[in-house]
């Protein structure tokens, strides 16, 4: 069995799930082994109904004290013997930021194989390969997981669409299923989840973004960036290290720990493209990339590309535009 | 306080890639090596948490001869001693491999808390932090933001996404792997730097037997997605091109 871990808080379903579900149609039509995701958490069974419009084999609940609230002792408890009982092969995951906090501690617990934030599936003979990127994005490899199974693969967010989840010819089966896990034994006391300050700049309305990168050097720099974001009409956005130091607000952040936009045009001055950039900003219509390095990954995303010294080819953009 | 902080050495953000012969690996001889950035963090959280509750950093570093340079930076920085699991084997190891390593050299030590980065720069498996903690028995929690240690009691921020977070509470010893950005980095001084020179870096041996769970079978510059149109000339051409184009393909600006 290819054994999905669906993700939920609350009876609302993160919707990564469904890209892991299209990743898993993939491995299973190449593999012939049928899917069954798994729903674990309370109020499994709704999302569980919505689920079973897909093209699996079934959908199976998993309701347990250790999975409320999240906490990696309560899921690698619970998940360990859902996992044996289902039989699975492989087990998908979405990379999310809970996925890399449990999934490791499982497969280490099961002493099994763990590839992460794989952006495809390829056949590697006989064997099934999962490609991921490495070096910042820089290259990418083929990987096989080794040992027996079961084999545990995460999704990059974004690798596969929602849409190319196949639908079922009818509701697939549901079912709930029952552990036993000790949930006194948990050692992480979790408190509920809040937002550091309202997001007083929705960037993931605006039209068009000018987005700085390490490349723009120094704080004062950054003036620069906001004359072009003035001439075009943009709103100024960076990469993770520029709010990190501090020279933009944490809010103007574009990234997996930051908003994910998805405007006209964005353009990127002196950002390199690191993967968790690029899930924030790859939805962009048009995309243009300005970085010395020929070689920076932005490139493979971007539709134009000045290879030189931000600059001087940044002042010559708001001439142009003026002009 | 005892405090242990992993720290990877990947090759610098300026390096560009080559490959090795059988192309399953780089060409180790064309790279240069740095501290990887996420663990730079968990160093400085940690020299921030000895100022204050007091106690010992002592930073582990699992990989070839090579890492003795990021272990002597960390030294310089301010960490007290080292620990350097040594083997040629490390340089390309998965997760698994990697913590055993790691949990082999640390158990004797009884760490009151751990720190490691979320993930390097190199494979980015954002793995071994969490594998640690599971290989010595501890509780984690990933992506912290803040850390409140008193005692016995740890309190975290832990990042959540698109904005959110969440404090964690759990017993110490525990692990943590530290978000970039939680803090700003120190740079070593050059007392720093002399005194580290006199610091003890204890040697150990790499556990026999710990197989690899993950096999690179290619590595290749990533195929391009899109046709990127790549417009050259002086920067002003660039410049007028690029508009040009955005004004009359893209039609995405006025």
């Amino acid at each position: 069995m290819i054994v999905v871990v669906a993700e939920q808080r609350g009876g609302k379903l993160n919707r990564a799930t469904w890209e892991t579900i299209a990743a898993a149609q993939q491995l299973s039509s190449a593999a012939a082994v049928p899917i069954a995701v798994l729903v674990p958490g309370a109020q499994a069974t709704g999302v569980a109904g919505e689920i079973a419009a897909a093209d699996v084999q079934e959908v199976v609940t998993l309701e347990h004290a250790a999975l409320e609230p999240y906490t990696p002792d309560g899921f690698t408890a619970a998940l360990q013997p859902a996992i044996a009982q289902l039989n699975a092969a492989y087990v998908l995951l979405p990379h999310t930021y809970q996925t890399r906090d449990f999934a490791p501690k499982l497969a280490a617990r099961m002493d099994r194989a763990i590839v992460t934030d794989v952006t495809a599936i390829k056949k590697a003979g006989a064997e099934a390969a999962f490609v991921r990127p490495m070096f910042q994005g820089k290259l990418t490899a083929d990987v096989v997981p080794q040992g027996p199974g079961p084999h545990f693969v995460t999704f990059q967010i974004g690798a596969y669409r929602v849409d190319q989840a196949k639908k079922g010819a009818s509701a697939a089966r549901v079912r709930a299923i029952t552990v036993d896990a000790d949930a006194s034994a948990i050692r992480e006391k979790p408190e509920a989840p809040f937002q550091q300050a309202k997001q007083a700049v929705d960037l993931s309305q605006a039209e068009r973004i000018v987005s700085v990168g390490r490349g723009i050097k120094e704080q004062a720099n950054i003036a620069v960036a906001e004359k072009l974001a003035q001439a075009l009409g943009a709103e100024i956005a960076a990469s993770r290290p520029i709010c990190d130091a501090g020279w933009l607000p944490m809010e103007r952040q574009v990234g997996s720990s930051g908003q994910t936009v998805a405007p006209k045009l964005y353009l990127a001055l002196g950002i390199s493209g690191a993967i968790q950039h690029l899930v924030g900003m790859k939805g962009s219509s048009t995309v243009v990339a300005i970085n010395k390095d020929p070689d920076a990954p932005i490139f493979e995303i971007a539709d134009y590309g000045i290879v030189g010294d931000l600059f001087e080819i940044v002042p010559a953009i708001i001439d142009a535009v003026k002009g | 306080m005892k405090i242990a902080v992993c720290i990877k050495q990947v090759p610098t953000r300026e390096w560009q890639p080559r490959l090795n012969d059988d192309k399953t690996w780089i060409r180790e001889a064309d790279a240069s090596f740095e501290m990887n950035e996420p663990d730079a963090y968990a160093l400085e959280e940690a020299l921030r948490l000895k100022e204050k509750h007091g106690g010992d950093v002592v930073v582990c570093s699992a990989g070839p001869a090579r890492v003795a340079q990021v272990i002597r930076e960390a030294l310089a920085r301010g960490a007290d001693r080292a620990i350097h699991v040594e083997d040629d084997g490390l340089a390309s190891a998965d997760a698994f491999v990697t913590s055993a390593a790691l949990a082999g050299a640390m158990k004797e030590e009884q760490f009151d808390l751990v720190l490691t980065g979320l993930q390097s720069d190199d494979q980015g498996f954002a793995q071994v932090g969490v594998i640690l903690a599971e290989k010595l028995g501890l509780p984690h929690a990933t992506i912290i933001m803040e850390v409140q240690a008193d005692g016995r009691a740890l309190r975290v921020k832990r990042e959540l996404e698109g904005g959110w977070f969440q404090w964690v509470a759990m017993p110490l010893p525990a692990v943590l792997t530290i978000q970039s950005g939680i803090n700003q980095l120190r740079y070593a001084t050059l007392k720093g730097i002399m005194a580290a020179k006199k610091k003890e870096i204890r040697k150990a041996a790499a556990p026999s037997g710990g197989a690899s769970k993950q096999k690179i079978v290619s590595l290749y510059v990533p195929e391009k997605g899109k046709k990127t149109q790549i417009i050259g000339g002086s920067p002003a051409e660039a410049a007028k091109e690029l508009v040009r184009k955005l004004r009359e393909e893209a039609r995405v600006i006025q």
